[in-house]
């Protein structure tokens, strides 16, 4: 017993270490949120088109499909910062990216879409912000994964402008794919 | 006087958006109950922040949903499970005691155990020291404190 104490100290500055490196990694965000929807399902939507004549966004059309829901505006800065990988993206993860402009004048974001590129299988206009606010999400861009039986399985609050991201959404495919 | 009352105006125009030239509830019982409720809730984005503080877009959006469902006769406690299904426990101030939150509930009571328990151990210890040295003194050493403590002269050494 004594001889156990004596090892305490060592341990509890162990333990300290292991807390102060973990607060020292560069890729940790202290501010990161999980999100309360993972392994939920995603809340329903059903949204007008964003292109003119292109059918209603709703949620219940990708049944069965593994799709990566993105959610984006013109006026937001990182959107724009993401925006040309996204194309890509979808090509080498095999996910269409369905996108919804958020709080964002559906002419706005059309000028977007036509200025930048459309990467997005399905567009769709959450105006008033409510389907967003369902999602729980705390700004744009936000990419949420769902899985063919309607459930959310990841979720990146970030521009994914980075190799690092790419490959914890990848990671995040893999896990879902059969 | 004149100029007095321009300051006020400036000063006025400084603090008008921070106080919210939103939409308000047109009853004053009901829009003090949305205040006091924003008040608990956390800005998801500047998270030291309470959205009543707050002036980002999410916590103007979030400060709009508390007032509209108010208005549409829900309590308090349906909107605070509204916007824990959406964004968790962590949009709440004063966080429920559950399974997911005892760590932050009983930590710290933890922690004062621990120290308690180390604080005892030690004083009962030294408690019990003094008597023990006491008794390790050889034959010499006690003969040499009796005679110091006797005469106050030191023989030895």
């Amino acid at each position: 017993m004594r001889r156990l104490l004596f090892l305490l100290p060592i341990l509890i500055v162990a333990a300290l270490v292991a807390v102060f490196w973990r607060g020292l990694d560069p890729n940790r965000d202290p501010h990161a949120l999980p999100s309360a929807l993972i392994g939920k399902p995603a809340p329903s939507f059903d949204l007008p088109g964003l292109i003119e004549g292109a059918p209603r966004l709703q949620l219940a059309s990708f049944k069965g499909k593994l799709i990566a829901v993105n959610f984006f505006a013109s006026w937001c800065l990182p959107c724009r910062a993401e925006h040309p990988f996204l194309k890509q993206l979808s090509v080498d993860l095999g996910v269409p990216f369905i996108g919804i402009a958020w709080k964002d004048e559906p002419e706005a974001a059309r000028g977007f879409l036509a200025d930048l590129g459309d990467p997005y299988a399905a567009t769709g206009a959450d105006e008033s912000g409510r389907t967003g606010i369902d999602f729980g999400i705390t700004g744009v861009p936000e990419t949420f994964l769902i899985d063919g039986d309607g459930i959310v399985r990841f979720r990146l609050a970030a521009p994914i402008t980075s190799d690092a991201l790419k490959d914890e959404l990848a990671a995040a495919i893999a896990k879902v794919k059969p | 006087m004149r100029h007095a009352f321009a300051l006020l105006a400036m000063v006025w125009l400084c603090l008008a958006p921070a106080l919210g030239q939103e939409a308000q509830l047109s009853d004053p019982k009901l829009e003090q109950r949305a205040r006091d409720l924003s008040k608990e809730i956390r800005c998801v984005v500047c998270q030291s922040q309470s959205v009543a503080d707050s002036d980002a877009d999410i916590a103007r959006e979030v400060r709009g949903i508390i007032r509209e469902q108010i208005a549409a006769g829900k309590s308090d406690q349906d909107i605070r499970d509204y916007l824990v299904a959406r964004y968790g426990d962590f949009v709440l101030f004063d966080p429920p005691f559950k399974a997911a939150t005892y760590v932050l509930w009983l930590g710290p009571l933890a922690v004062l155990a621990i120290g308690g328990i180390g604080v005892v151990v030690y004083f009962r210890r030294r408690a019990q020291e003094p008597l023990a040295r006491a008794a390790e003194l050889s034959a010499e050493e006690q003969s040499r404190v009796e005679r110091l403590l006797h005469d106050g002269t030191d023989g030895g050494a």
